[in-house]
């Protein structure tokens, strides 16, 4: 076989697969994709643990650091409720401070959240906020962090290209939140949203989260080996104020048996060993 | 004897210090030979220097002008084993008022949890619990409303103890249990910073004229015994307390006018949770001042019942709201009017409002708050707005106020309207 038949089989093959595509009808609905993308986002594994480190960069460049060490475990397995325990490793003034929620999927049920300050040995029982406020005045939200519930929006699949399909989100209730809709890209192969495009009147783009990095994390699931394709490195910018924040996760682990327990008052006084290293 | 109890008071923390230096030494050096310190993880250490200056508005005969002066340096080490983690917290710093160098351990703890039920944290330590928002009912463990009072941080509110604390947890509900062999009085106000009500003079005085007490001292003579039983339901956090001890300020005087620390019990209950899109609590607790059971002794407090609810919600991105309504409530009242030998009777209940503010800016680097205790029984009230601006992740700067007011100058508040203060701070933390 020379060369050009070569070619020419090459591109007769790409051909036939462009033409094969649209029959193979495999197409998941747009609700599976959304239903995917936020398991994949959120709930992987039974629980799992890592560092997170966010880098925040104002627009005069200027740079603050924020570091913890987070636990986080699955109530159920239909992607519903769980817990979160934040440990603070920096910066110095919150060091050691201890966040805990209990998050409750219901629409109607606020989530559960404590802060432990340690200088103080109080245990301060926190309002449930406004999900739409700066996690902890980086450019990420506490819904980036804990996850916008799929039924707070409608979904709309608005295009399908050959690495992600494009879903548009629009707010059930817009008065709860600044933005108009928001436009997330996910991964076609792994369901992970890897970009996410949020706009306001007159489709203007204010708001970006991007996913710079992926691993796959082996972990056991019922004596078995498990990959968890996982997101390690993303960034997200406010394009009205200029600002930005890396967030980088580390040392994950993926089912590793915390039992409720940790999700306690004991644990927020005084955090179980390897949360604190 | 000043030198006993200084040795008493500082020698724990510094057998504490050696082992730690101890235990870094043998980290830094060979490596070879498995010591006793090899045990120890690299000790973590972290601090901050600080430089706080604050003024008082108006005169105040019994006082300086300045109200706070220091630079302050507060060192924290922590270490772990396998089987234990150690702390030491310190402060010194230079004193403007007291015009010398003071020292304060913080924390000196040893905590283990050697079964899967129990803890146990043994030393000197800061003790929280109960629900209130700077209001504290069950919690007997020693504050210092001097250090609040003209500014210093919040996180002096709460003075040390030298306890040991166990707790137990089991599914039925939890225990702590802390025991305080020596007790440990509040940090009240003595005159040397705040000047305040002196009822046997019937005036305000300060550090011309400090108070003179007679605090109960006995090594596991004259101890304290607090616990606690909670559990949480439904994430209702529902706790009973006790306590057995002392006043924690003076609650009486000797006819000599001493000021002394009658015995006390409290029993208490508290509750905590969600209630709409914010959260309710309430607790309330049995004062029984033991030795002036049925309030004929004018020397020494009457029993009281104290009261407390409140609630707290977000009103806005970054805007937090708490209001409370508390209560101290005398019993035996009539007593202590017929005890009453002249002089001007208390009113049988205290109210006090209190509404705390806090308000979050430039990407929640700039804190507003606002503390604040109205008291419409008493007619006087206590502001405490503060602007903290986190400049950098390790340099903080604030600005603060202190302000006192009242009808009548022998009220809880309006006995410190003289003392309100301006505050300015930088502390820089490593």
């Amino acid at each position: 076989m020379n060369l050009r038949s070569l070619i020419a089989g090459i591109s007769l093959g790409i051909l036939a697969g462009l033409w094969v595509m649209p029959g193979q009808a495999q197409e998941p609905s747009v609700d599976e994709i959304i239903h995917k993308a936020n398991h994949m986002a959120l709930y992987q594994g039974a629980d799992g643990k890592g560092k997170v480190s966010l880098v925040i960069t104002d627009k005069e460049g200027r740079i603050r650091n924020r570091e913890f060490n987070m636990l986080r475990k699955n109530q159920d397995n239909v992607d519903q409720d769980q817990k979160y325990f934040a440990y603070f490793k920096a910066p110095a003034d919150v060091r050691k401070m201890v966040f805990m929620v209990h998050k409750h999927a219901a629409l109607e049920k606020d989530d559960d959240r404590w802060l432990y300050l340690p200088s103080l040995d109080l245990v301060k029982r926190i309002a449930a906020g406004d999900k739409r406020t700066s996690f902890v005045g980086s450019d990420f939200l506490y819904e980036d962090i804990s996850g916008r519930s799929p039924v707070d929006d409608q979904h709309e699949l608005i295009k399908t290209t050959d690495k992600f399909y494009v879903v548009k989100n629009i707010p059930k209730r817009p008065e709860s939140v600044e933005f108009e809709y928001y436009v997330a890209y996910i991964d076609k192969a792994t369901f992970i949203p890897f970009k996410m495009e949020f706009f306001k009147k007159d489709n203007r783009l204010y708001r970006l989260i991007e996913v710079l990095k992926t691993e796959n994390i082996s972990a056991k699931k019922n004596g078995k080996d498990v990959v968890y394709p996982t997101v390690t490195s993303s960034v997200a910018r406010d394009l009205e104020n200029g600002s930005s924040t890396a967030m980088i996760y580390s040392n994950i682990k993926y089912n590793v048996g915390l039992s409720d327990d940790l999700f306690t008052e004991r644990y927020l006084r005084r955090p179980p060993r390897d949360v604190m290293r | 004897m000043i030198m006993l109890r200084i040795l008493g008071g500082r020698l724990i923390p510094i057998l504490f210090i050696i082992t730690l230096l101890a235990a870094s030494q043998a980290v830094a050096a060979e490596k070879e030979e498995a010591s006793f310190f090899d045990q120890f993880s690299p000790i973590e250490v972290h601090g901050f220097f600080e430089m706080r200056a604050g003024y008082r508005t108006q005169n105040d005969p019994h006082e300086k002008d300045r109200s706070v002066m220091e630079s302050r340096l507060q060192v924290e080490l922590f270490t772990y084993t396998d089987w234990a983690e150690f702390k030491y917290k310190g402060d010194a710093w230079l004193d403007g008022i007291k015009e010398g160098v003071e020292y304060d351990t913080r924390e000196a703890w040893v905590f283990t949890r050697p079964t899967s039920f129990m803890d146990i944290k043994i030393g000197r330590q800061i003790l929280t619990w109960g629900t209130g928002d700077l209001v504290f009912l069950n919690d007997m463990f020693p504050k210092d409303w001097q250090s609040y009072f003209i500014g210093r941080d919040k996180e002096y509110l709460k003075a040390p103890s030298d306890a040991a604390k166990v707790s137990f947890f089991t599914e039925i509900g939890n225990l702590d249990l802390v025991y305080t062999p020596k007790f440990d009085p509040d940090r009240y106000i003595t005159g040397a910073y705040i000047s305040y009500w002196d009822g046997r003079q019937k005036n305000i005085v300060g550090q011309d004229h400090q108070v003179v007490a007679n605090t109960p001292d006995e090594w596991f003579g004259d101890d304290e015994f607090a616990l606690r039983i909670y559990k949480n339901i439904n994430n209702y956090e529902l706790a009973l307390y006790g306590y057995h001890g002392f006043w924690k300020r003076p609650g009486g005087e000797t006819p000599g006018g001493v000021a002394i620390f009658p015995r006390l019990n409290v029993y208490g209950a508290s509750a905590r949770g969600q209630l709409g899109h914010g959260i309710g609590n309430i607790e309330v607790a049995y004062y029984q001042s033991v030795d002036d059971e049925d309030g004929y002794n004018p020397r020494i407090h009457n029993s009281e019942i104290r009261y407390l609810a409140g609630y707290a919600q977000d009103l806005a991105k970054d805007f937090n709201a708490s209001l409370q309504y508390y209560i101290e409530h005398m019993l035996d009242y009539d007593a202590y009017l017929d005890g009453l030998s002249g002089g001007r009777a208390k009113d049988r209940a205290r109210h006090v409002v209190t509404l705390m503010l806090t308000k979050l800016l430039l990407n929640q680097n700039l804190e507003l708050s606002l503390a604040s205790y109205f008291s419409p029984s008493d007619g006087d009230a206590y502001l405490r707005p503060i602007a903290h601006y986190k400049y950098t992740d390790k340099t903080i700067l604030e600005l603060g106020a202190n302000i006192f007011w009242g009808e009548e100058s022998h009220t809880f508040f309006g006995q410190f309207e003289n003392n309100t203060n301006v505050y300015a701070a930088i502390r820089y933390c490593f």
